[in-house]
């Protein structure tokens, strides 16, 4: 197990009239290797949760074990634990800040205390990773588009090598066009480092594609932590919650109830047109599909 | 971190302060720190504190929570008491070592000064911490209204003025989130030395500016969009009234100004 959270609780502003209990008793495991999908209405505590994985909030209560050490150790390294546990914010806007693409991402690396060579292999790789293509090395960060920025912003984590990759709405405001490169990017970052993924979104149809495993939060609370489909069974539950399944699902459900034979577990568009196409063979009649 | 910043933020909470007219809140203010200043014995500084702690308690506002404001002046508060401490000349010599000399003017022109500048920002933040932003600027700009016949234009200041204010909180929670921002990617805004660390704020500064000028930029379109122009023939959505309250409050004051003038008076001709 790679991350642990052990009872973990925060709250904001204790002792004023702002106090907020954000994290309430949080307990889950994260495997080595992993591709997590965490979703939870606005204001559940997603953002503060991510934050404690790198340490930049510390929990009022509980431990964090990191590779089996406890982060809150006091010998415990807090820089080494945010190079391995890398940590892409929302807004790229809020981290761009040098002349060009290239010194932008060679930040996060310099700070590591690397050779200079290093670093520059790091910051190349790291940019090839996110399909950043030559011709932008020596641009402005303030001249990109909205998903080149993120881009680079992911770039610049990645080039520090963490063994796990943490993502706070990697898609908001991009284009269809946008989201999908960028998703399916970090899938195949996934799959061919083996990197841990924490995807954090409010997308259903982007963690439905690409995430082994999701966690549920509510009101600071972790409601459900099982497979995809287990979770997207239960929408009934998630609608309570202001979240929802896939629309696919809800297409199968409506499906079912007309009398259709089809499971209700199908999460995908790809699965969904398999059991559909299933379904027009067992019935007799012609695939159109 | 940098939320520890008490100054110019606001405390909601349901206290006869709160529901003050900002313009007492702002005269008092004003009179109140121009008594900081006007006296320098040691009952008129009693009356001074006594003022301003029975103003805190009755706003409700947690007394920690006003004093987490000082954490932002502490440098150059010592700053100031090392000069005075040591720079005062005076005549009665206390401690000589070297060229390092206390004399008992020097201590006691620091220690002034330093109540003073405690009760300065004590004061001012508990009027902030009590008002609104918009209370403030529109209580600023009635005040001000009169000096319009002369070609002062009140309302853009207080306009200017409230926009600035709105600005804090904003800002200083980009400051906040850019900086967990650049130290998830490893940067250190805590160790070092001088140089280092003004170095290692430019990665907080750039992206600080650009918001900042975006959201200028953006605020400027959206007030043009809803054909923002100017004060003139401008109403008010909530218009300053006073109520009975603040006929009280006024008079508060002036027994306030009347007690430190009389205790300073009393110390004159007795001592």
């Amino acid at each position: 197990m790679q991350i642990i959270f052990d009872h973990i609780n925060y709250v904001y502003n204790p002792g004023t009239a702002f106090e907020r209990h954000a994290i309430k008793d949080i307990n889950f495991t994260i495997n080595k290797g992993e591709f997590i999908g965490l979703i939870g209405h606005t204001g559940s505590g997603k953002s503060t949760l991510i934050q404690h994985m790198n340490g930049l909030v510390k929990a009022t209560s509980g431990h964090i074990y990191f590779n089996g050490e406890d982060i809150y150790e006091p010998k415990y390294s807090m820089k080494k634990l945010r190079s391995k546990v890398g940590l892409v914010f929302q807004y790229p806007e809020h981290q761009l800040f040098e002349t060009t693409v290239f010194k932008d991402v060679m930040f996060g690396p310099t700070n590591l205390g690397l050779e200079k060579l290093v670093i520059e292999m790091r910051t190349y790789e790291a940019l090839k990773m996110v399909g950043i293509g030559d011709d932008l090395l020596d641009a402005s960060p303030f001249e990109l588009s909205g998903g080149q920025k993120r881009r680079v912003a992911i770039a610049g984590v990645l080039a520090m090598k963490p063994e796990v990759l943490i993502l706070d709405e990697p898609t908001a405001g991009l284009d269809p066009k946008g989201r999908d490169d960028i998703l399916d990017q970090i899938a195949l970052l996934h799959k061919e480092s083996g990197i841990t993924i924490i995807l954090v979104t409010h997308s259903m149809e982007d963690v439905a594609k690409y995430a082994d495993r999701l966690l549920v939060m509510n009101q600071g609370e972790l409601v459900m932590s099982h497979t995809t489909k287990e979770v997207f069974s239960r929408y009934k539950e998630l609608e309570d919650m202001q979240l929802a399944a896939p629309q696919v699902t809800y297409v199968m459900n409506a499906l079912k109830e007309k009398g259709y034979a089809v499971p209700t577990d199908v999460t995908t568009i790809g699965e969904a047109q398999q059991e559909i196409v299933r379904l027009f063979g067992l019935t007799g009649k012609e695939s159109t599909l | 971190m940098i939320r520890d910043i008490t100054i110019g933020q606001y405390y909601p909470t349901n206290s006869i302060i709160h529901r003050l007219d900002p313009r007492v809140k702002l005269t008092g203010t004003f009179l109140y720190i121009v008594s900081l200043f006007l006296f320098d014995t040691f009952y008129g500084y009693i009356a001074v504190i006594l003022f301003l702690f029975s103003m805190i308690k009755l706003s409700k506002v947690p007394f920690r929570f006003i004093m987490k404001g000082l954490k932002s002046i502490i440098v150059i508060l010592l700053f100031m008491l090392f000069f005075n401490l040591f720079f005062t000349q005076g005549e009665t010599e206390l401690f000589k070592w070297g060229v390092i000399r206390i004399t008992a003017e020097g201590l006691k022109s620091a220690g002034f000064m330093g109540i003073r500048l405690i009760c300065l920002i004590l004061g001012s933040s508990l009027m902030t911490l009590t008002t609104t932003p918009n209370q403030l600027t529109d209580g600023l700009e009635r005040l001000l209204w009169p000096l319009r016949h002369i070609k002062v234009p009140v309302h853009e200041i207080s306009m200017m003025m409230s926009i600035a204010l709105r600005f804090i909180p904003i800002l200083l929670e980009e400051t906040d989130k850019i900086m967990r921002a650049q130290m998830a990617r490893g940067a250190d805004f805590e160790s070092g030395g001088v140089l280092k660390r003004a170095k290692s704020l430019i990665p907080l500064l750039v992206p600080l500016f650009v918001s900042a000028f975006r959201r200028a930029n953006d605020l400027a379109m959206a007030m043009e969009a809803r054909c923002y122009r100017g004060g003139e023939g401008r109403t008010k959505m909530k218009p300053l009234k006073y109520w009975k309250r603040d006929y009280f409050g006024y008079l508060m004051l002036l027994i306030y100004i009347a007690s430190v003038i009389t205790v300073k008076v009393l110390e004159k001709t007795i001592l």
